[in-house]
């Protein structure tokens, strides 16, 4: 372990040494007083590491004997999970601090998540890919119960807990398998055994176990069950917060496991991918009909979303990889003006969640009422917003991978799950009389959602170049 | 002579006491959170076994590594349950459902 090995991994390190600092400086400083300095600098700690990851970082780097790589996709997925985690933070204050909710262990929970994050995205042996999901999973579940008089975070919490200590469980007993089977925690290793095209079954079962595990990360059908109590449960910023990073980390975990170590045999695991993105679109879609409840309708629809990301893996591509990361980087835009708005929703100082308060919207605050217009035929990914452009990747990488029956099934999907979003923006122009929602916004939260509104339409000239980004990221990681 | 195959049938049994000490216990979720241990430990038997049988050090390592995380997740799962227990009053798994799903 030398000098050059803790340069490559500076940007985890200065954000550890902060967390740990920023800890002290609460603790001792004031507790919940230091609550807006922390958050503000957690964030802006987050984005100037997005920036000087994304400026600086070039080339192939394996410190610590392999255990680790800093590659393209690693860079471009870190960029992604900084900026949205930055993002999620900084609209969130004013709503944790009306609710009494603004503790200064959040901003910190929050950046240890993220360190965990960065490092699964850069995980190249079992054992840094379980100590990065730890620290994420473990930060995720405290944040989850953060409001602890409630009933309802803490179950959302206690929920979260049980099926993440499942899947962690799942997926630890399939690095058993694989470290076994192959003789090595490395992936570079693990792939010298799997790279004839077949596998010896036990390293097959280790390969399942490992997908059962991410899967429940992702919350892909039929791991998904946890999805929707967690998102409805959580304080609203945390929501957002799950929505968007943790997604983006372990959808980049599963690439690297699947294509690191094992892309020598694609078609083992192709088609498992594609029944876990098949039933993940369909269940999205038809299950987020019957909601009212519009933090419960945004995690079938993440669910669907997944369903859409892991089409992309499914191909076994790089250009497939290419459109996984596209997708994300659209879907996390997405979110976070979308997520923007929800933080606003309240009558009367109390938050509302129900998607009738939507009702006659646009009347009141026209503006607004056309970026969530927007923001949502996005979602829905009707041609020309940039949404679409994130399915038809997808769908092009799973036709050009002979998959059609899957490009298909996915069109179909996402024609169901048009229509719960389509009936928010009718609520919002055509809807009854109602009560309506008088929710004041911040001026972070307006612009992050007339932001990510305005990308949906101004990206269709040339989505900012992630092309290129993604393209170069994809294949540095498929060989 | 005890040999591979023998542990690793001890913990794949250990594995699946433990999977179904989660699904099917209907009483208390403290079960739960002592089923998961059971789950994390029949996987170290499996790494130290496999360490051992292969004469490599890293499955040995790794095993310390699931051990100080099992203990972190233990504790924050307790923490968890007991804010759960305040506002609640109970532990038990059947009334863990204020929101359905």
């Amino acid at each position: 372990m030398t000098e050059a090995d803790f340069n490559i991994v500076l940007p985890e390190v200065i954000l550890a040494v902060f967390a740990m600092a920023a800890l002290l400086f609460g603790a001792y400083g004031g507790k919940d007083k230091t609550a807006p300095m922390i958050l503000w600098a957690s964030a802006g700690l987050m984005a100037l590491m997005a920036v000087w990851i994304g400026v600086s970082g070039e080339g192939t780097h394996t410190p610590f004997g392999g255990m680790y790589v800093d590659d393209a996709f690693s860079r471009f997925a870190k960029v992604v999970i900084l900026l949205s985690g930055s993002a999620i933070l900084l609209m969130s204050e004013a709503y944790l601090a009306r609710r009494g909710l603004l503790r200064f262990e959040l901003p910190i929970l929050v950046v240890l998540a993220t360190i965990g994050m960065m490092v699964m995205v850069s995980a190249a042996d079992l054992m840094t890919l379980y100590m990065g999901l730890e620290l994420q999973s473990l930060s995720l579940y405290v944040v989850a119960a953060l409001r602890r008089d409630s009933v309802k975070s803490t179950e959302a919490g206690l929920k979260y807990f049980v099926l993440g200590a499942l899947s962690s469980g799942m997926l630890l007993y399939g690095a058993s398998l694989v470290y076994g089977f192959s003789g090595t925690t490395l992936f570079s290793g693990i792939i010298q055994t799997a790279s004839d095209g077949h596998v010896s079954l036990g390293l097959l079962f280790g390969l399942m176990f490992l997908i059962t595990g991410l899967a429940f990360k992702v919350s892909a059908v039929p791991f998904h069950m946890w999805t929707p109590d967690v998102y409805e449960g959580s304080p609203t910023s945390v929501t957002a917060f799950f929505a968007t990073a943790p997604k983006v980390a372990a959808m980049g975990l599963f690439a690297r496991v699947l294509f690191d170590a094992f892309g020598g045999v694609t078609a083992d695991w192709g088609q498992v991918i594609a029944i876990l993105s098949v039933a993940s679109m369909f269940l999205g879609a038809v299950a987020a009909i019957g909601q009212r409840n519009i933090k419960r309708l945004m995690a079938y629809s993440s669910i669907a979303h997944m369903g859409f990301a892991l089409m992309g893996l499914a191909a076994g591509t790089a250009f497939g990889v290419q459109a996984m990361l596209i997708y994300m980087a659209i879907y996390v835009t997405m979110n976070i003006g979308t997520f923007a708005f929800i933080l606003s929703m309240e009558r009367d100082g109390v938050p509302v969640t129900d998607i009738d308060a939507l009702n006659q919207f646009s009347k009141s605050e026209p503006l607004k009422a056309l970026a969530m217009l927007v923001l949502l035929f996005s979602l829905a990914g009707v041609p020309p917003l940039v949404g679409f452009f994130g399915k038809f990747y997808v769908l092009r990488a799973a036709v050009d991978a002979n998959m059609t029956w899957l490009a298909v099934a996915g069109v179909i999907a996402s024609v169901i799950g048009a229509f719960y979003y389509l009936r928010i923006v009718f609520y919002m122009y055509f809807g009854e009389e109602g009560d309506g929602i008088d929710g004041h916004m911040t001026p972070v939260s307006w612009a992050m959602l007339m932001a990510s509104a305005a990308i949906m339409v101004v990206g269709v000239a040339n989505l900012f170049g992630i092309e290129a980004l993604a393209a170069a990221a994809a294949d540095a990681l498929v060989k | 002579m005890v040999g591979l195959e023998h542990y690793l049938t001890v913990a794949a049994a250990l594995f699946v006491i433990g999977i179904f000490g989660i699904f099917l216990n209907r009483k208390n979720v403290i079960i739960i959170l002592m089923s998961v241990e059971l789950m994390l430990l029949a996987v170290n038997i499996n790494f130290v076994a496999f360490s051992s049988f292969l004469g490599d050090l890293a499955g040995q390592v790794f095993t310390m590594f699931v051990l100080t995380v099992a203990a972190a997740e233990a504790a924050i799962g307790l923490a968890i349950l007991v804010c759960f227990f305040r506002n609640r009053g109970t532990i038990d798994v059947e009334d863990v459902n204020v929101m359905k799903g």
